[in-house]
């Protein structure tokens, strides 16, 4: 793997690109921001995904390992998904890194006829962005849930502990003489 | 380009042509060395003053500061009486190395995850350093000023002018002070324009009094250093200044009236602008108020009347399910009320 | 979000929000997810506030009173005239930047306008445009001129974008500790609510609680009588748990000390848990001391919506704390752990609604401490009081019922750096439980980093904010949760106990939250109680897992 080598030579530099790339899906002020502050506490944006951003990097150089993918990726998308992105624009940032290695390995793909090599790493870019769906909507779903059922599992469920919801056992012995539905009767 | 800042460089340069052309026509300079200078210092200070009475007008309704440390509470925790202050004496400290040493600008800590988890704390503390020397540096510059308004010169300013230029470097020999001021004012300066978050809350306001005082120190060491103003002449028309006798001496030149123009102008900037900070910060709530609150009773001018639910309205409302579940109420309901029969069924 | 983004544009890095302009010339876009409910115009009326409507924000039209920037300016006036805080942090701003990115939502949401300095410029363009002479003068030249020193005139979009930033502060204070003149950002969006509610543009998360605080003293709503049987259905629980009865009481007259505690803590969970402690810790002086306090119906909110709404909405509220003190005749009143109620208390309440002379100086009547520090307010934060009996050796405690927590605590912003209490809850942790672990010293203390839903913000249709605001508090957490292996949040804020349960949740599964008197009801040996297999959640101790899995 000809290209493996290539690109793990030139990580440093190809990890800073996409970072950069990444970053500048904010706002430009904030960009900057996000790239300077290097203090992970007052600045965890930026921090989480430059951190990420490397171990992913790793992980595609090596055999992808789902669970490692998941650690590293998960921090991300989690931040993206509650920032006003669109779907698309909360997980866009895996492709850029397509561009970034086009560009860094143009003259030695050409020349030394990777283009396979490099169809593979895409793919592996492809399933990266897949995952990377997965994990959006599994936080929109976790948001979804929060506003849904916030209120009811703090406040509710207190009362409910506290026999205060008491309305609707009371009535019970009614419904089920009333119950049209024939499998709901033979399951209570 | 960054409009803010190209009004105000632009600002600064009319400024200077027209100080340094102006002096040149008939009654220039007693225009640009007497007339304004005089203006400038008038409405300074009644500028000032009236600023800083408009503030003292409105009441401090609540005390508010700002508590960074441990309360002063049980006589066994130790309190942080400086910035916490539960004490005037505290407070007095706190808003000294507050004034002095800018203590809330050097609490900016930084820390940074190096390797895998360890933290360390980093040196982050720019700002804060050139800001310092910006005012210290300023004050410094303005102190030895004194020099020119006095006779005879104090010991003090001879010897903070003696300090500042220890380094006996050239002839004259160089001053510490100004060269500090002008390499913080460019450092404000750039941080202005390179640092994304500050130069997107940057004004024009912001800009212009950094030009302006980049001027008056450049004039300055100009004079100093290269066109070598004749330093007696000077002396004699401030001294004319002071002694309200003001009359021009001639041959001084065009630089110097462009450095006392444009002080001028600061001076009249000053009380309508953010400058006014150097008051304001004396009259800071979060910052110069003791945090006893809870021990003496702070007093509020305009305290009026407002509507509240009272504990009989409440009652009103739910005496009934209060009874009914063995809450104690004020009024018992009236015994008319048929109620009971119910409870034997 | 709405819109479906065009295909070209979906590779794209370009910034989904254009700030190439000025911040002045970025009109504000108001989003789903960030922005808070209407107020609902029944809540307001009930309270009497003015201009109850029904508004969407998300529509054009706000339904405003047609003088709405006569009323808008007279009441900046009024304010200027009426606050120093105000005059002077309008005008002494040098915009050094040192705040811009202190800020817990611009942290977490990278919007610019979430920067202090310009959130609090907001406001201030618009004082300067209407209420300086530089304004004024400079004004009058030409429009380009104006936006050179920051100044513009109050239109529909500005008032919009007040209405979004300021609704998006949750008045921690944090910016405050950094500024060199100690420009405090909450004042200024006290302010501006204030402002906003003169023209009726609350949101319901506020105006809701508080038109229930007034009505029935509680957030929620509930009624007296479903106050009096949540804590009888606790008492049960200690008794399951502990085998011993508890026995609180209410409106009681004569008692010596008076209790109010946030009703989340009846309320809503985990701080239900919280509110057992106290109820255990009161038994137990009880027992062995005599000690003497009850509870209230009528001032049963600790918490105080209204001091999101205006000064006065904070003082009505407020106001019932020491009217019952003095209908039931107690000495002096003892407050639970809430985060803005404390600042209230300490900072406004014996200003507001004192001088409490019908009260006295509070003293334990268990260790006989005077309390020095509340000998005007008469009183007395729950942490001081129990730091105070532990020091004194009056409570036996079983530090090995903490055993299965690994502990961090969060300060509240309010109580942090609007009171100080800093050491006195942490010295209760450290003597309830074993495992205790600090996180990074830049996010705790006074620099602690709010949980990104105080001030009212903590609704549901603003989740989104929420947890962009929440992100700096739950990453530290995340810290000490990978390293120290930490799996409970502790705190004494009832805020702090519903919106980091849902930060947590989404940002670092498995850390639970809690307050600091729960792990106290977890430690203290009732007297005569039986062996206890579970915590006060019901689950089982260490050790105990064998027998409770029947």
């Amino acid at each position: 793997m000809r290209l493996n080598n290539l690109l793990a030579q030139g990580k440093t530099a190809i990890v800073k690109k996409w970072f950069v790339l990444a970053i500048g899906t904010y706002p430009s002020d904030t960009a900057k921001f996000l790239k300077r502050q290097k203090d992970p506490f007052a600045n965890p944006v930026g921090r989480t995904i430059y951190h990420g951003l490397e171990a992913l990097f790793d992980q595609l150089l090596e055999d992808m390992d789902y669970e490692a993918i998941t650690s590293f990726l998960d921090p991300i998308v989690r931040i993206r998904a509650i920032q006003n992105f669109s779907p698309s624009q909360a997980t866009n940032f895996i492709f850029f890194l397509k561009d970034v290695i086009r560009e860094h390995t143009q003259k030695e793909v050409s020349e030394a006829r990777l283009f396979n090599e490099l169809l593979l790493f895409e793919s592996k870019i492809d399933k990266l962005s897949l995952i990377a769906f997965e994990l959006y909507m599994q936080c929109r779903e976790k948001i979804y849930e929060l506003k849904a059922n916030e209120m009811k599992n703090r406040t509710f469920r207190a009362f409910e502990r506290a026999g205060l919801v008491s309305e609707i056992p009371a009535d019970t012995p009614d419904l089920v003489n009333i119950n049209i539905c024939k499998e709901a009767s033979s399951d209570t | 380009m960054n409009i803010s800042y190209m009004y105000s460089l632009i600002a600064v340069i009319i400024l200077f042509l027209l100080a340094y052309v102006g002096v040149k026509f008939p009654g220039g300079e007693v225009f640009f060395g007497i007339i304004i200078p005089y203006l400038a210092l008038i409405i300074f200070i009644l500028g000032f003053i009236n600023r800083v009475i408009d503030w003292a007008r409105s009441p401090v309704p609540f005390r508010i500061p700002t508590t960074c440390g441990q309360q002063k509470s049980l006589p066994w925790i130790k309190s942080a009486n400086i910035d916490n202050p539960s004490t005037t004496g505290g407070v007095v400290v706190r808003m000294i190395l507050e004034v002095v040493f800018f203590r809330s600008l050097f609490r900016n800590t930084k820390c940074e995850l190096k390797e895998s988890d360890k933290i360390s704390y980093e040196w982050e503390k720019w700002l804060w350093l050139f800001s310092l020397t910006f005012h210290w540096a300023f004050f410094t510059v303005l102190f030895r000023h004194l020099r020119l308004f006095t006779e005879p010169v104090p010991a003090c300013v001879q010897l903070v002018a003696k300090l500042d230029g220890f380094l006996q470097i050239g002839l004259p020999g160089l001053m510490l002070s100004g060269v500090a001021l002008l390499a913080a004012v460019t450092f404000l300066f750039l941080r202005r324009i390179l640092i994304p978050q500050v130069k997107y809350i940057s004004l024009g306001s912001d800009y212009f009094p950094l030009f302006l005082i980049f001027g008056i120190a450049f004039t300055g060491i100009l004079m100093r250093y290269f066109t070598k103003v004749d330093i007696v002449g000077v002396k004699e028309f401030t001294m004319s200044l002071v002694t309200l006798n003001p009359h021009v001496i001639k041959g001084i030149g065009g630089v110097f009236y462009v450095h006392l123009f444009f002080v001028s102008v600061l001076l009249v900037y000053f009380p309508f602008s953010k400058l006014m900070h150097l008051g304001g910060i004396f009259m800071s709530p979060t910052r110069n108020m003791v945090n006893n609150s809870r021990a003496k009773r702070h007093v509020n001018p305009w305290n009026y009347p407002v509507k509240i639910h009272t504990y009989d309205a409440y009652e009103d409302e739910f005496r009934e399910k209060m009874i009914e579940i063995g809450l104690p109420v004020e009024k018992m309901i009236a015994p008319e009320t048929p109620e009971e029969p119910e409870e034997k069924e | 979000m709405s819109d479906v983004p065009k295909p070209d544009e979906l590779l794209s890095n370009i910034d989904y929000r254009p700030s190439r302009t000025g911040w002045m010339d970025t009109p504000v876009d108001i989003q789903k997810g960030i922005y808070s409910y209407a107020a609902n115009p029944k809540s307001v009326e009930y309270v009497g506030l003015p201009y109850p409507r029904q508004w969407n924000p998300i529509e054009e039209d706000w339904q405003l009173p047609e003088n709405w920037k006569e009323i808008i300016s007279k009441g900046f006036r009024e304010r200027l005239d009426r606050f120093r805080s105000v005059k002077v942090f309008m005008d002494i701003c040098v915009r050094c930047g040192a705040c811009a990115d202190k800020c817990h939502f611009f942290i977490g949401s990278g919007d610019p306008k979430n920067m202090p300095v310009l959130r609090a410029e907001l406001l201030r363009s618009v004082y300067r445009n209407d209420f300086t002479t530089a304004g004024k003068i400079i004004g009058s030249i030409g429009k380009n001129f104006k936006k050179i020193i920051g100044a513009r005139e109050l239109d529909l979009q500005v008032l919009k974008e007040w209405w979004y930033y300021l609704f998006q502060c949750s008045e921690c204070r944090r910016c405050s500790v950094f500024c060199p003149y100690g420009i405090d950002t909450a004042e200024i969006t006290i302010m501006g609510r204030e402002l906003l509610n003169l023209i009726g543009l609350n949101i319901d998360w506020i105006a809701t609680p508080v038109a229930n605080c007034y009505r029935t003293g509680n957030h929620l709503g509930i009624q007296p009588h479903a106050y009096k049987d949540m804590m009888d259905f606790f008492a049960d629980d200690i008794e399951e748990i502990t085998g011993v009865k508890v026995e609180p009481s209410f409106n009681r007259k004569g008692a010596e000390i008076l209790f109010v505690t946030p009703s989340g803590d009846i309320f809503a969970d985990p701080g239900t848990y919280t509110c057992v402690g106290y109820m255990m810790l009161f038994h137990y002086l009880q027992e062995k001391y005599g000690f003497d306090i009850t509870w209230s119906t009528y001032a049963s909110e600790g918490g105080n919506f209204g001091f999101f709404t205006s000064h006065e909405m904070m003082k009505r509220l407020n106001a019932k704390m020491y009217a019952e003190a003095k209908r039931l005749g107690v000495k002096w009143i003892i407050g639970g752990e809430c985060g803005h109620m404390w600042r209230v208390i300490h900072q406004y309440m014996d200003t507001m609604n004192g001088p409490a002379d019908f009260l006295e100086e509070p003293v334990s009547p268990i260790t006989g401490t005077k309390f020095e520090n509340a000998k005007s307010t008469k009183m007395v934060h729950i942490a001081e009081f129990t730091a105070d009996l532990i020091k004194h050796n009056k409570l036996e405690l079983d530090t090995s019922r903490n055993d299965h927590l690994k502990v961090t605590y969060h300060d509240s912003c309010n109580t942090s750096r609007g009171m100080g209490l800093l050491e006195e809850p942490r010295y209760v942790i450290k003597n309830v439980c074993n495992n205790f672990y600090e996180m990074p010293a830049n996010t705790i203390r006074e620099q602690t980093f709010c949980c990104g839903s105080g001030s009212g913000l903590n609704a549901g249709e603003n989740m989104e904010l929420r947890m962009q605001g929440g992100l700096p508090r739950a990453n530290a957490v995340k810290y000490v949760h990978e390293k120290h292996g930490v799996n409970m949040l502790s705190c004494v804020c009832a805020i702090d106990r519903a919106a980091l349960s849902a930060s947590m949740e989404y940002w670092v599964p498995g850390v639970e939250v809690t307050g600091v008197h729960e792990m106290v009801g977890n430690a203290l040996i009732l007297p005569g109680e039986q062996k206890r297999m579970t915590d006060l959640r019901s689950e089982p101790l260490p050790g105990m897992e064998e027998d409770d899995a029947e």
